[in-house]
């Protein structure tokens, strides 16, 4: 891989292209889009919320705001692992339909890098039946022969989180 | 060159309703006595928002007001009796301009019916005589002119005197000129008969006259316009010349030298009242205006908030500089560490206390709409009542403020309509004729206590009973102290007013009240006496920002409870244990049985002993009922900033926030109404498949 290229790239994201910071999630790679990081910290320890899904892990202190982390392996029912080294809390502006901005935690296993991906590079997801729906992804790609799920952070985590959360509430 | 006007419009709507409040609340003191700095106070209100609409192309707000305008001003020259009759037009007036505004604000069409019906009012009150009138003709001031002008005059003489300090408002007299100059053909000649010597004269005074020739096809209105800006502050007459002479329009200067002379002399007085009508915020739309986000304060607060900042920034450097000389471990340095950490602390508790400060508005806001409630009720169910305000000075947090409202008004609405009697009643009752109704506002500890009280019939208390035995309510036989008797207002469905009124009645009024003034984590009461009257009074907490929290440690958790909703706590002796069917824990307290929460088994969470004697029991109350909450351990007590869970997740039943404690962790605090009331339902859907399966 020619890094030079690559740091050029990351720098400015090029018309028609846009950046995607990605992570790792049990070997797979997901990408969220990198305007609406707001910052990636370490893991520690979440107040538990009584009464919610077993993939809201709970609150925690972000210099003073209250926000809510969520465990993506869990929210994909993926097998859980004992948090280590490289395990992060990537926080992320969610845009709330009609309700403002949120701020929510998500808990990947490693941080791993920042892909500029055209739009007309996404490839739609084929639907396959999973724990979360095409909808919430943005598309698939490749870069350096990997695939690279794209998500739709608002989708994932309004629609699904909340949705989830009610009916399991209702229930 | 120009300039968008459109993002000036937000304070423009903003003055204007603040200017309608100041002239509402002048219009309604009328009535009582007759000020003529209080007139004046009205008319400068209704003139700037005349100006602001004028100026930002409000057009119709403009010349709405400006008939008002003509109508003040001839009250304020006394050519005018303020009777009932005008003040009450005045008031319809300002609910239409306010109307208008908030249509304006919300860019939708303004009712122009109606706004031309009340024009119309206006305009066929200005066409009849005042009672007193000094001077024939001039009752007809601007209307008459307009008329007038239709056939145009050929010539104009303008005497133009401005006051000395007119260039210090930003007046300049070249530029009016210039714009004169383009109505017309102009000749100017300068008056320099004030002008002092060179060494007595001051650059930033205007000592010059001026006597303009204007000629050409122009009515008065459009020079009016030029010089509507100055006329306050200046000396102004403008005459027409030559063949155009009729006697109206000499009385029309006449009245308008009058109206400038006075104009002038208040000009001061004028700047206060804007001042002073820029102090009071809140724009009270009556309709869809949206709630002001923004929030006025005022500069001292801003000063001490500062002085406050600079003293923060004294202590951290002195604790940084003991930071650095760390290694040095010299004991004295431990002193000097302990003082700066403690003058930090002292900084930290004002900074917070001052930054609460801001929030806080008196509640006069609130109070300021019952004069003009009162007013109109009273009128509508014919009874004669005095209100009285006090402690409007008090000051509570904005929200709290906010959402009082409408539950004062409740109360205000139901004193009125049940409470006080009609003038014959108290009369036959030998009690004055005018009722008097009592709105008082004070500090109490860390709340803010409030008082609607009447002098009127009181509660009946064999009613209200009856009524509630009827309701199921209440058993009966069951003994009621007058005090539990009175308090039954409150609940849901209940009313004793014989008919529905329009005022109040229907029955679904003091629940609402109660469960408003509940949702702001406060209280209310009722005492009353037969034939002296009854007193609603509303307890608030101060903020809704802070939390006299009590923590408590469940397991590894932490959560806290408000110090206000915890009765005692005990430790537990077993043998008071009881259980009900092996599932509902009791405990004696006393001759009572509380049912047993353990917190432990509703948040999920893994406690440190199953077993009641190793815990405590903290004995808390919701909806009249005693709960004892089962925890590991009472830990310190302590104010906690409420932070909301909504506003990044959503609110959970049974927590009302959460809050973050010293070591930077985040702690839920408990709702305990909401939690007991999770508490029921769970235990009722567990309940249930037993019951199916049985």
């Amino acid at each position: 891989m020619n890094t030079a290229q690559t740091a050029e790239t990351t720098l400015q994201a090029e018309d028609g292209m846009d950046q995607y910071l990605t992570f790792m999630l049990a070997g797979e790679e997901y990408g969220v889009d990198i305007l609406r990081v707001q910052e990636i910290k370490g893991w520690s320890t979440a107040t538990p919320l009584p009464n919610t899904p077993d993939y809201i892990l709970g609150v925690i202190n972000l210099r003073g705001t209250v926000v809510p982390v969520i465990d993506l392996r869990k929210r994909f029912k993926l097998e859980s692992i004992a948090f280590g080294q490289t395990t992060v809390v990537i926080v992320v502006k969610v845009a709330d339909d009609g309700f403002g901005e949120r701020i929510v935690g998500i808990v990947v296993d490693a941080v791993s890098e920042v892909h500029n991906v055209a739009t007309t590079d996404l490839k739609p997801a084929p639907d396959f039946g999973g724990a979360i729906s095409t909808d919430s992804m943005k598309g698939l790609t490749t870069v350096d022969d990997k695939m690279l799920i794209m998500l739709d952070i608002d989708h994932l985590m309004n629609k699904d989180v909340l949705k989830d959360f009610e009916q399991t509430e209702q229930e | 060159m120009s300039i968008d006007l459109s993002e000036f419009h937000d304070i423009f709507f903003e003055e204007c309703f603040e200017g309608l409040e100041v002239l509402e609340s002048g219009l309604l003191n009328l009535d009582q006595n007759t000020d003529v700095e209080e007139i004046n106070a009205i008319f400068r209100a209704a003139h700037s928002i005349k100006g602001g609409g004028a100026s930002f192309g409000f057009t119709d707000i403009s010349d709405f007001t400006h008939v008002m305008e003509t109508l003040l001003d001839e009250m304020r020259d006394g050519r005018r009796a303020i009777t009932r009759e005008v003040v009450d037009l005045l008031l319809k007036s300002v609910d239409c301009l306010r109307d208008m505004t908030n249509a304006a604000k919300n860019s939708e069409d303004s009712d122009q019916q109606r706004t031309a019906a009340i024009k119309q009012q206006l305009e066929d009150m200005l066409a009849t005589d005042g009672d007193t009138k000094p001077v024939t003709h001039n009752d007809t001031t601007q209307t008459k002119v307009s008329e007038d002008t239709a056939c145009s005059p050929v010539e104009w003489l303008i005497h133009f005197r401005p006051d000395s300090e007119m260039l210090q408002t930003g007046n300049e007299p070249t530029r009016l000129f210039r714009e004169l100059a383009t109505l017309g053909e102009i000749s100017v000649q300068a008056d320099m008969s004030n002008l002092p010597a060179y060494d007595e004269l001051n650059p930033e005074c205007c000592y010059l006259g001026w006597e303009l020739v204007l000629k050409g096809d122009i009515n008065k209105e459009q020079i009016d316009e030029l010089f509507d800006w100055v006329k306050d502050c200046s000396d102004l007459e403008i005459t027409p010349l030559g063949n155009y002479n009729q006697p109206s329009t000499e009385a029309v200067t006449q009245a308008d030298n009058t109206a400038t002379a006075e104009a002038g002399t208040t000009n001061n007085d004028s700047k206060n009242a804007i001042q002073k009508a820029k102090v009071t915020d809140k724009p009270k739309g009556s309709g869809a205006g949206k709630e002001s986000g923004s929030i006025r304060v005022a500069i001292d607060k801003i000063d001490e908030l500062i002085n406050l900042v600079g003293e923060l920034v004294i202590s951290q450097s002195m604790l940084s500089q003991i930071g650095n000389h760390l290694e040095d471990t010299d004991l004295s340095n431990t002193e000097i560490l302990r003082d700066g950490l403690s003058q930090l602390e002292r900084n930290t508790r004002e900074l917070q206390e001052s930054v609460l400060k801001i929030r806080m508005l008196p509640i006069s806001f609130s109070f300021s709409r019952f004069p003009r409630l009162v007013r109109d009720l009273s009128s509508k169910v014919g009874k004669q009542v005095e209100l009285k305000l006090s402690g409007e000075q008090t000051e509570v947090d904005k929200t709290v403020l906010e959402k009082i409202g409408d539950p004062l008004v409740h109360l205000v609405r139901n004193s009125l309509d049940h409470g006080l009697e009609t003038p014959e009643i108290r009369k036959a009752n030998n009690k004055p004729e005018t009722g008097s109704l009592c709105l008082n506002a004070y500090h109490e500890g860390s709340e803010i206590v409030i008082e609607v009280s009447d002098d009127g019939a009181g509660l009946n208390k064999d009613r209200i009973l009856n009524k509630a035995i009827e309701k199921g309510l209440v058993a009966e036989n069951q003994e009621l102290t007058d005090e539990q008797i009175y308090n039954l207002i409150f609940q849901p469905g209940f009313s004793t007013a014989e008919q529905v009124s329009d005022v109040s009645g229907r029955g679904v009024g003091m629940d609402v009240v109660r469960r408003n003034i509940r949702d702001l984590g406060g209280n209310v009461s009722i005492t009353s006496q037969p034939d002296k009257g009854s007193t609603v009074t509303i307890r608030l907490p101060l903020t809704l920002a802070i939390l006299d929290g009590q923590l408590t440690s469940v397991g590894e958790q932490t959560y806290i409870l408000s110090l206000v909703s915890i009765i005692e706590s005990l430790q537990v002796i077993p043998e008071h244990v009881s259980s009900i069917t092996g599932q509902a824990e009791f405990y004696q307290l006393r001759d009572e049985y509380i049912p047993i929460i353990r917190l432990s088994e509703e948040f999920e969470v893994e406690q440190s002993s199953d077993d009641l004697s190793q815990g405590l029991l903290v004995v808390v109350e919701a909806e009249g009922q005693r709960y004892g909450l089962f925890v590991d351990d009472l830990m310190g007590q302590q104010q906690v900033v409420i932070k909301s869970l909504e506003t990044n997740f959503k609110q959970l039943q049974g927590i009302s926030g959460a809050t973050i404690l010293g070591d930077g962790t985040v702690a839920l605090i408990l709702d305990v109404p909401g939690l007991i009331q999770r508490h029921y339902e769970k235990r009722n859907t567990a309940m249930k498949p037993v019951s199916d399966v049985a």
